[in-house]
């Protein structure tokens, strides 16, 4: 009888759980987790700050569920894995044997480091409860700092003015998201920011945290100005929890190296998740994905091979939708602008280190009202899209960046001078999926030479 | 007055004839605003982590779940043989 262990109680142990029980009725498996709630939505939390959804909505599996798996729940933190052993430690001492084992322990939030980043009142937006902790400050809050330049620090900002607290949003960047979003759609975040009275400082980075009576009282900017304020949140990026592997001798690098079949370099030993940095054969690299869909998918794969079986993990196109000023916007593949990073995060929740890759681009806009759409086009395929707004052409665009569809027909019609794209883009899938269903192949080609094309 | 309501009754009984609520698991977060916003508590949820449309026959097709969705993560998709989808 095999003996299972799983470190985390996240959506990526889940998932490993549910493969190995779907092959092995037999084996035992252990989570172990420190987190006291825990399987739950983490990226939920955004709506239970805003308070469109209750804490209790938050657990997805209900006792039958558990009961399913026929997994044993351990409360603890493991201190040490001990690979010659094939045992872990558990901080109170307490060893648990396995023979497999799978670290998918997730990301921690970047901690701020500025003077009196201790106060009462600084707050991040990493767990359940931090989200209970913001909503009990904000009640009694009037104003407070966010900082931050990706999704979490927006969640952060929409959240406390959801709940009448006057908020400031300090971005270091000249523009919101300046690495993932061109300078249009920077600018529809912002202006939807300002519409919902939340107040924009570019190129203001925080300096120190003011305090009275230990708690905060304001902060001070590296110019000397100062904002009063009561809370200062920050979403400044996430780190793999990767420390229990380094010490365990298993290769890591910005997180715990694995290979396709989700293996590191140490026999029996797997990970997925925001942990693992996995190798994706296409792009011959491994990356790291903070995304809920990969990581269940890792976690799948990596319980596959955990029960005798053997399967590659194939990284899907990396993908999100995302509310971004209450804008529902979907990123697709590589769209990044290559404007320098944002904040000094190296990756956040939601987040996809791909989303950066940038290719030989140029721009052509147009449009209208809040809807926006980006396409990166190559010599025969789409490699990246935003879909800002309206997201008709969200999942069609996503199968196409997917797929690799040869868009070769549209390819000249897309680059001319105001093209409508969307319009031709709507056109051209109604064929494609014409032709799918009635078994034609689509083709699919390598890509080069890329374009980048922005309709509003 | 009246009509209207069997009416309404009978558009219900239509579109659930018609076709159902379809998730994308890829788009799902598990968050269960889909499940909290609907009236007669489906999980609708559930059926996104299985990746199963939700054939529900209580379902109302009233499309909350579908607005509610942050993630546009549910559609409505017609089964209906003679009606394009």
């Amino acid at each position: 009888m095999t003996n299972y262990v799983i470190l985390g109680t996240g959506v990526a142990g889940i998932g490993a759980a549910e493969a190995i029980r779907s092959i092995d009725k037999k084996g035992t498996i252990t989570f172990i987790g420190d987190d006291p709630h825990g399987y739950y939505s983490r990226p939920g939390l955004a709506y239970l700050l805003t308070g469109e959804v209750e804490q209790s909505q938050l657990f997805p599996f209900r006792p039958d569920d558990y009961k399913n798996l026929d997994a044993h729940f351990w409360r603890g933190t493991a201190s040490a894995i001990l690979p010659q052993l094939q045992m872990v430690q558990l901080s109170d001492g307490t060893r648990v044997p396995y023979d497999r084992l799978l670290i998918a322990v997730g990301a921690s939030a970047t901690r701020l480091k500025v003077p009196g980043a201790n106060l009462e009142g600084v707050v991040k937006l990493d767990t359940m409860e931090d989200t209970q902790h913001i909503i009990a400050l904000a009640k009694r809050a009037r104003s407070a700092v966010v900082v931050g330049g990706g999704i979490t620090a927006l969640e952060l900002a929409e959240g406390l003015a959801v709940r009448r607290v006057k908020v400031h949003l300090l971005i270091r960047n000249n523009r919101y998201w300046s690495n993932v979003l061109d300078e249009t759609e920077s600018g529809i975040i912002q202006h939807r920011l300002k519409e919902d009275k939340i107040n924009l400082h570019f190129e203001s980075e925080l300096d120190s945290i003011l305090e009275k009576r230990g708690k905060v009282a304001g902060i001070r900017l590296k110019d000397g100005k100062q904002i009063a304020c009561d809370i200062l949140a920050y979403g400044i990026g996430i780190q793999p929890r990767m420390k229990i592997a380094q010490e365990a001798g298993i290769t890591c690098d910005r997180g715990i190296l694995a290979d396709e079949h989700l293996r590191t370099n140490i026999p029996n030993i797997y990970t997925a998740g925001d942990v693992a940095q996995v190798f994706d054969p296409i792009s011959g690299r491994a990356v790291i994905d903070s995304l809920w869909s990969p990581a269940r998918d890792q976690g799948r794969v990596a319980g596959t091979n955990m029960a005798g079986r053997s399967m590659a993990y194939r990284k899907p196109v990396s993908f999100n939708v995302t509310r971004l000023a209450g804008l529902t916007t979907t990123i697709i593949g590589n769209v990044g602008i290559g404007t320098g990073r944002d904040d000094d995060m190296t990756i956040a929740r939601g987040d996809s280190e791909t989303w950066r890759d940038l290719p030989d681009a140029i721009i052509a806009q147009g449009g209208f009202d809040v809807n926006h759409l980006r396409l990166m086009v190559a010599d025969r395929t789409i490699v990246g899209a935003i879909v800002m707004g309206d997201q008709k052409l969200s999942s069609p665009l996503q199968t196409m960046v997917r797929d690799r569809i040869d868009i070769t027909p549209i390819r000249d019609q897309l680059l001319a001078p105001n093209a409508r794209i969307a319009e031709i883009l709507v056109n051209f899938w109604t064929q494609v999926h014409s032709n799918r269903n009635n078994g034609s192949p689509s083709a699919a080609t390598a890509t080069s030479g890329l374009r980048e094309l922005s309709v509003r | 007055m009246l009509r209207g309501l069997f009416q309404k009754d009978s558009n219900h009984r239509e579109a659930r004839a018609e076709g159902y609520v379809v998730p994308d698991s890829s788009r799902c977060l598990q968050c269960g605003i889909c499940s909290y916003n609907c009236p007669i508590d489906i999980d609708v949820r559930r059926y996104a982590w299985l990746g199963k449309p939700v054939q529900n026959s209580q379902c109302l097709t009233c499309g909350e779940c579908i607005i509610r969705c942050p993630r546009g993560a549910l559609r409505f998709e017609r089964t209906n043989l003679f009606v394009e989808a």
